[in-house]
């Protein structure tokens, strides 16, 4: 379809969402990712039938920890979507575009996340 | 019907003809099922229509995409073998045992040498309609015809050699340098036309041309000027510069008698064989005839001189003032002085005497002595006086231009012949007239009137004719009519004849009776060995060009003597023209722009006699190129060799020739296809004439991201961006005043909307799209929500309307359309573009090929005659069809068949299976292991794909910088043979042990790339792909600097994960040669009974206790088939059927396993049974809707389609007494909550129809439709229903037809026609209701063996267009109902099809599983028991003795979700480690 989405979105191809670790999300964090996403099946239509179940728990999991460190929790969601909704796909990669770009960078970025507060004074830091 | 037969000691070979999808398929389905299959092509590329589409629907896949890997792996398939450019011409032999006999036009190209570069592409001058964009643009003669083209070998597209090539005497390759000048490449023209003529100025100015003669540009206005171009050519070198190439000395000089065109010519061919050649003349210079006959006006002495100095360069020595004779004689060279052959060319050079009174007076002169005078010694005989020119020639000609030029004071030209029968050039006729020479035709010289021994006048009579009824020349005359003319001098210029007193009897040299030397017409050999003859002394006088080329032809003689060879043997002969209508030429536009031949600029024509300068002055560059831009290519390849010099390959072959060869086969398919119906026929449409009209095909290409505008949509005729675009629907099809074909084909409507949702998305600005159709057929799966959403979301507006005219809006390309609405409104619209929804019909090839092998097919349709039974059978037992030309189907009905056609063939030759294939050897794995990583990195620019957004050669750069990348490179087509060859060879030179692919989806393409680096060595799994198109120029097609820095971010993510993966080894399993069939209809039968009768087991699992399923209900055919016969034969063969086992009253209830090895368990009334199979099909059926509205259930008189058919198979009373019978269509389907085509019901009614008006002929029959869908040929039972008066009212959803009981009791069904706008209303005695098929209820089987269904409850298969029985999990097929509405013939090729894929597996050997999988380091292992809760396929197991979890491969669905939950870390998941994943996503992140 080439439904146009922002440029920023990475794609990282796994064989299931189930494969997904919580190692993994802190991981593109680490590397550099302002927000990361889980895109899997939709429920109930998992090629091996639990794993989207067994991902969105981890990445809920995540999420309540992020809240209890500081980090914006909005950084991480897990989405479900089949292989025919290529507009919804598109659309969820610019709402987390565009939520990256409002919460900007990462605060495991220390330096770029400094530069940017310095940049964004109506934005105080949440801790 | 036939019974099932399996041939005796079959071939275990199948030719597959016609290599569009269908073809593909069934070739690829009986090569994995062990037959080596012959892939018959009659293009140069195998791909057919599909190839050409630009998407595909319903999915709006891009159609190369899909197709290319198939494409791929065929052509690339060790039981394949391709043949291209060939024909079957002949077949002999008995089912299992054929010999077929294939031509095979030659390529020209030498497929192991051609590397796929296009080098000679860019080489070639010759532009001709690009076969593959329809002609919207230009391709070479030297082509491919599709960049990713399988084989991708280039070819060379050659017709007879043009017109003018045969019509030159030399065979001046005139197509080639007229192409070479158009193309600016003097040097390389000039050296084409000097390969056969050393005098190109001169003859460029002097020879009347008969290339141009037989020019077919003259068919569209003037012939090209091919003389003059070539004296242009001659004309732009500096000719002292001219190298002069090298070559070997040969011993033996050769002497050469005469310096004219013949001699010099002679002498230039064997100077370049590197013979001495040496020219004896009498004359003081050298030229003969053309130096010291044609006059300087013509052509100026130093452009003579120039090529015979060329000549001397190469090593030709003259002696002048040298005549033969005695003391020199023929035989003294030979015997005296060393010579050891001779040429004589001494031409015609006296002038024949006319006998007439007084020819001996003062002041009678002769033509050719009066030309050589004037020319070598400037005697002027003329000056200031009267001159008569007798004759009509061109030498007469020159004679009066000479004279005029010499002062004579007036100048007559008398000749016998008429104006149009002068043998002078027009041209030279109409020159002389501008020079004041006064012409008198139709004069014989009677006698010369003399005073004193002086000229004073002729007295003249008058012609009766010149040339008698053979066209001889025989004049007559009227003896008494004369006149007379004063005159001072007379010139006789009538002919010529040879002057051959130096011959001396010990010469040996034979003369003829009209005193001509006599030499063999083909080597030119005299009576004396050793001596040669040619030119006018042996023709008798005749163009100077064919002096040249029998020089040319006498050299090769003296080669072959010299050489001791035969003078005849293999000799080839030149070629001579040959009629128009035999001849094989490209086409004439004839509608095509008229353009002008260029005109010759010449000096001021009151200059002309005032010198011998020149006169014409030659054209300009600009002049010349233009000119030859004109040429038409008549032989496609003009022969230029541009290609020969281009490929560093050394591959192209121009003298290769056509290869005939038998093949020995068991069985043959036929998938020949079909061609577009040509419009042009279609007049009312204009497509011809008007540039706002295109076909569908067309359109396709200009969508087309690899057509000739890139995708752009825009008009070809102005490249205007349309706004407002029509599509016309049914031209070629359901149409009798047109053309012939009555029937639908099926696909039109479909691809019209896919068309106009594509324009809609190619368009920058907002596009109208407008549908005119007749009946919406949308019968396909998921194709009615497809026109829903074209309506609703899209906005493309459907019109119901046949529209009759169209008529050009003046002052642009635009087109104005007249139509009638439904109601009889008459409407105006103009469109930007019109768009003819072609229809599909059997091109002439593939009726010859039916016609060839003795296969009937319907003369009404033109399309293969086969049985609904057997739907894949031809006529001929061991021949079958699939795809278009069995009837007219969309793609994945085309790929059911060909995966049936397969089964049928694999069913004859079941006892073959695996004898003919050939085994791959690959080379042993290279050990990797603790190697430092080597990656290669292979950049795609996917033609524009990648390319046109991202800078390629950019990230290429950029992968060369990154750690462990030691090689990287960009490919236009990375999936390409070509390239793969270039992968394979970069991993050999640079020692790669990682390859990165970056282009496109893995999905789609990684399999390939496996395969490939596993050719050499490297274990598949060390490769990987990032997806730079569909994640990154496609969908960031507007940013492209953002795009490559993404693309940059995704291969170094690539990268860093390929250097941590490790080689994958997947392990081989057995395959359990059974299948299990679950469902025991006309589908679930037809599955068991192939893969049965292939030899392989077949447990038939039905829940009910009796087989047979809905089929039981089909009574009814009106063309006469026996379903209830059928039906019965068929279960009593299932029945006792060895390799059969049926299950009655069963159902699966437990499965497991992988394909080869799955384990089911059955629920039998007998209790529960253990089924070890390889494969599973699924054909569970469907049943018919219980209609809730319409009153169904409240009235006796209201049916379902199928009780209807009970009454009319009884011949039940009703039927005998009704008045009036009414059908409804759509009852329950296309509705809101089942957006779905029943695709049976239309065809259904109307076959009820016709057999109640058989019953009862008075009876009223109405069907009350919404779109009338008899699709393919179904819809000539549409026109015969109609033919009987079956009457068709139109409804919509919103006004569907209102069914109340009136008060009598009877039946009144109200319905509103919208051709009336008024109500009808009808007192049906017999109300039918088409009622939807839904599918039986699957959620169970579905849930159990994990498969897809869509929201209606049918199956879904893997790819909706390549992979129609297919499931996602391999080994799994489906067929019939289950899969979704279809009448019995296609249930039964979807059964067959089904049989056809299980096949692939059951074939094997062994299957490979495990690779990507999970496993568990039992030293990490705490038996937490996590992992065994987690899988959800229950994969894991405590093994007690090594106190850990263990997880079998071969089970292992590969999900990770085991891993990822293990609290140990202590499994991994093969290929998807903790390491590779992580790495892959720092490297992404950091960017």
């Amino acid at each position: 379809m080439r439904l146009q989405y922002p440029p920023e979105i990475k794609i990282i191809m796994i064989p299931c969402t189930g494969r997904v670790d919580i190692l993994h999300l802190l991981k593109a964090f680490e590397g550099g990712a302002d927000a990361v996403f889980v895109a899997g099946c939709l429920e109930g239509e998992c090629h091996y039938l639990m794993g989207n179940i067994r991902a969105r728990k981890r990445v809920n999991k995540l999420k309540k920890d992020f809240t209890e460190i500081g980090m914006e929790p909005e950084r991480l969601e897990m989405f479900n979507l089949s292989s025919s909704e290529g507009p919804r796909f598109a659309a969820i990669a610019k709402e987390m575009s565009e939520r990256a770009f409002k919460l900007g960078p990462s605060p495991i970025k220390h330096e770029a996340r400094a530069a940017w507060l310095a940049e964004h004074p109506e934005v105080k830091e949440a801790s | 019907m036939a019974k099932k037969v399996q041939a005796k000691n079959p071939v275990g070979k199948v030719m597959v003809v016609g290599a569009g999808i269908a073809g593909v398929q069934a070739a690829l389905d009986l090569a994995n099922a062990g037959f080596y299959v012959h892939l018959v092509e009659k293009k140069s590329a195998i791909g057919g229509v599909m190839a050409q589409l630009d998407k595909t629907f319903p999915t709006n896949d891009c159609s190369m995409c899909i197709i290319s890997p198939k494409l791929v792996e065929c052509g690339r398939h060790l039981n394949i073998e391709i043949s291209t450019l060939s024909e079957v011409t002949g077949i002999s032999g008995e089912p299992g045992n054929f010999k077929v006999t294939v031509e095979q036009e030659p390529r020209f190209i030498d497929p192991a040498k051609c590397t796929g570069c296009g080098a000679c592409t860019e080489a070639c001058p010759v532009g001709v309609p690009n076969e593959f964009n329809i002609g919207l643009n230009e391709a070479q003669a030297i082509y491919r015809l599709y960049p990713q083209a399988i084989p991708a070998t280039f070819a060379i597209k050659k017709y007879d050699r043009a017109p003018c090539v045969r019509a030159c005497p030399a065979n001046l390759t005139a197509q080639g340098y007229v192409q070479l000048i158009k193309a600016k490449k003097y040097p390389e023209a000039l050296a084409l036309i000097m390969d056969r003529l050393p005098l190109p100025g001169t003859i460029g100015r002097i020879c009347p041309h008969p290339c141009e003669t037989d020019c077919r540009r003259q068919e569209m206005d003037e012939p090209i000027a091919i003389c003059n171009l070539k004296r242009f050519v001659a004309d732009q070198v500096d000719w002292k510069a001219l190298p002069v190439p090298e070559v070997e000395k040969q011993a033996g000089a050769v002497a050469i008698v005469g310096a004219g065109p013949s001699g010099l010519s002679c002498a230039y061919h064997l100077a370049l064989k590197g013979y001495k050649a040496v020219i004896f003349e009498a004359a003081p210079e050298a030229g003969g005839w053309l130096r010291y006959g044609i006059p300087e006006y013509r052509l100026p002495r130093k452009v003579l001189q120039q090529e015979v100095d060329y000549l001397k360069r190469l090593g030709v020595e003259f002696r002048f003032k040298t005549p033969i004779g005695p003391g020199l004689t023929v035989n003294d060279l030979l015997t005296r002085d060393g010579f050891r052959a001779v040429f004589l060319g001494v031409g015609c050079q006296d002038s024949i005497r006319l006998p007439v009174p007084g020819a001996d007076a003062q002041g009678v002169l002769w033509g050719v002595e009066y030309l050589k005078e004037a020319s070598s010694t400037g005697a002027n005989p003329v000056k200031g006086k009267r001159t008569l020119v007798i004759g009509g020639g061109n030498v007469a000609m020159d004679v009066a231009r000479t004279a005029r030029r010499q002062g004579a004071s007036q100048v007559t030209l008398i000749c016998l012949e008429s104006r149009e029968e002068m043998p002078a050039s027009p041209w030279e006729v109409e020159e002389a007239e501008h020079e004041g020479v006064e012409i008198v035709t139709r004069w014989g010289v009677k006698q010369i009137i003399a005073a004193g021994g002086k000229v004073t006048g002729i007295e003249m009579k008058a012609v009766e004719r010149v040339f008698d009824e053979q066209g001889r020349f025989s004049p007559t005359y009227f003896e008494n009519q004369t006149t007379t003319r004063d005159t001072d001098v007379v010139i006789m210029s009538i002919g010529q004849k040879a002057n051959l007193q130096f011959l001396t009897p010990a010469d040996g040299v034979e003369l003829t009776p009209r005193g001509l030397i006599k030499s063999d017409p083909e080597t030119l050999a005299t009576s004396r060995e050793g001596v040669f003859a040619g030119g006018d002394v042996v023709s008798g006088p005749y163009i100077a060009i064919a002096a040249v080329a029998a020089g040319r032809e006498a050299a090769l003689s003296v080669d072959r003597h010299l050489n001791g060879q035969d003078l005849k043997a293999d000799r080839e002969a030149p070629l001579r023209p040959i009629p128009k209508e035999e001849g094989h030429w490209s086409e004439i536009q004839k509608d095509a722009e008229k353009l002008p031949r260029a005109l010759m600029p010449h000096t001021p024509v009151e200059e002309w006699i005032k010198s011998f300068k020149e006169i014409n002055l030659g054209y300009s560059e600009e002049e010349a190129v233009a000119e030859a831009a004109r040429c038409i290519n008549c032989g496609v390849c003009s022969e230029c060799l541009q290609c020969v010099v281009a490929c560093q390959a050394g591959a192209v072959m121009h003298d290769q020739g056509p290869r005939k060869t038998e093949l020995n086969v068991g069985a043959l398919v036929l998938a020949p296809g079909f061609q577009a119906y040509d419009p042009t026929k279609y007049s009312a449409y204009h497509y011809a004439n008007y540039p706002g009209v295109v076909t569908s095909m067309e359109f396709e290409r200009i969508l087309s991201a690899s057509g000739p505008f890139a995708g752009h949509l825009i008009r070809p005729s102005d490249h205007l961006e349309p706004k407002k675009i029509a599509w016309l629907q049914c031209v070629g099809s359901r149409d009798l005043h047109h053309c012939d074909n009555s029937y639908c084909s099926s696909v039109c409507c479909m691809y019209a909307i896919k068309q106009a949702v594509i324009a809609k998305e190619h368009s920058k600005e907002p596009l109208d799209t407008a549908i005119f159709f007749m009946d919406m057929r949308t019968h396909g799966k998921e194709f009615e929500k497809y026109y829903w959403r074209g309506e609703e979301e899209h906005g493309i507006r459907f019109i119901r309307s046949r529209v009759h005219t169209i008529d050009p809006v003046p002052g642009s390309d635009d087109v104005h359309i007249r139509y009638l609405t439904e109601n009889g409104e008459l409407k105006t619209e103009n469109f930007n573009l019109v768009v003819l929804s072609v229809g599909l019909e059997s091109s002439p090839d593939a009726l010859n090929l039916a016609k060839t092998l003795g296969v009937e097919v319907r003369p009404e349709t033109r399309f293969a005659e086969t049985s609904p039974f057997t739907p894949l059978s031809t006529n001929k037992e061991g021949i079958y069809v699939c795809g278009v030309f069995q009837s007219p189907k969309d793609i994945p009905q085309s790929v059911m068949e060909a995966s049936a056609a397969a089964a049928d063939a694999g069913e004859l030759l079941a006892a073959a299976r695996g004898k003919d294939m050939k085994v791959q050897i690959l080379p042993p794995e290279k050990d990797v292991s603790g190697l430092e990583p080597r990656v290669g990195v292979f950049v795609c620019n996917c033609g524009i794909n990648i390319g046109g957004v991202i800078d390629v050669p950019s990230l290429t750069d950029y992968a060369r910088t990154l750690p462990h990348v030691v090689f990287a490179d960009e490919n236009l087509f990375t999936c390409s043979a070509d390239t793969q060859g270039k992968i394979l060879q970069a991993i050999e030179e640079n020692n790669l042990n990682r390859v990165l692919v970056a282009s496109c989806s893995p999905r789609t393409h990684a399999p390939m790339f496996m395969e490939t680096i596993r050719e050499v060595g490297l274990n598949p799994y060390l490769f990987e792909m990032a997806n730079i198109r569909d994640q990154d120029s496609w969908v960031h097609m507007h940013e492209p600097e953002k795009a490559l820095e993404k693309a940059k971010d995704l291969v170094r993510g690539v990268v860093a994960r390929l250097v941590n993966l490790e080689p994958l080894h997947k392990m081989e399993f057995p395959v359990t040669k059974a299948a299990l069939v679950i469902g025991g209809g006309v589908a679930g039968m037809e599955s068991a009974r192939s893969i049965a009768n292939m030899g392989f087991k077949a447990y038939l699992v039905e829940k009910t206790d009796k087989l047979g399923g809905n089929a039981w209900n089909l009574v009814v055919s009106s063309r006469g088939y026996d379903y209830r016969g059928y039906l019965e034969e068929l279960i009593a063969d299932v029945k006792n059927n060895p390799n059969i086992e049926i299950m009655f009253n069963s159902a699966v209830t437990e499965t497991s396993g992988f394909v080869g090895n799955y384990r089911s368990t059955v629920t039998t009334p007998q209790g529960k049974r253990e089924l070890e199979h390889g494969v599973t099909v699924m054909a569970t059926g469907g049943q018919a809707l219980s209609p809730e509205e319409y009153l169904y259930g409240q009235d006796p008189n209201i049916f379902t389609a199928l009780e209807v058919d009970k009454l009319i198979a009884e011949k039940d009373a009703r039927i005998a007494k009704a008045n009036q019978a009414v059908f409804i269509q759509c009852v329950g389907s296309r509705e809101p909550e089942r957006p779905y085509c029943s695709r049976l019901c239309c065809t259904h009614s109307v076959e009820s129809a016709i057999e109640l008006k058989k019953l009862n002929p008075d009876l009223d029959v109405f069907i009350l439709y919404r779109d009338l869908r008899t699709y393919g040929e179904r819809e000539l039972l549409y026109k015969e229903a109609r033919e009987m008066g079956v009457m068709f009212i139109r409804f919509d959803l919103e006004g569907k037809p209102k069914v109340e009981k009136t008060a009598d009791g009877g039946l009144q069904v109200t319905v509103t026609d919208p051709i009336l706008g008024m109500p009808v209303v009808l007192k049906p005695d017999l109300l039918t209701l088409a009622s939807a098929v839904l599918p039986n209820p699957i959620e169970d089987l579905g849930e159990l063996f994990k498969l897809p269904r869509n929201a209606e409850g049918f199956f879904n298969e893997a790819h909706a267009k390549l992979r129609p029985v297919d499931f996602p999990t391999d080994g799994i097929f489906l067929a019939g109902l289950a899969h979704y509405p279809k009448p019995i013939d296609e249930s039964i090729a979807q059964a067959k099809a089904a049989a056809g894929r299980a096949a692939t597996f059951l074939a094997l050997e062994k299957v490979s599983v495990g690779g990507v999988v999970a496993s568990v380091e039992p030293d990490k292992c705490a038996v937490c028991l996590t992992c065994v809760r987690t899988c959800p396929f229950n994969v894991p197991v405590i093994d007690y003795q090594i106190d850990a979890a263990y997880i079998d491969p071969a089970k292992c669905q590969g999900c990770g979700v085991c891993v990822s939950e293990c609290p140990a870390k202590a499994i991994t998941m093969k290929h998807y480690t903790d390491i590779q994943i992580i790495a892959q996503e720092t490297a992404l992140a950091a960017g």
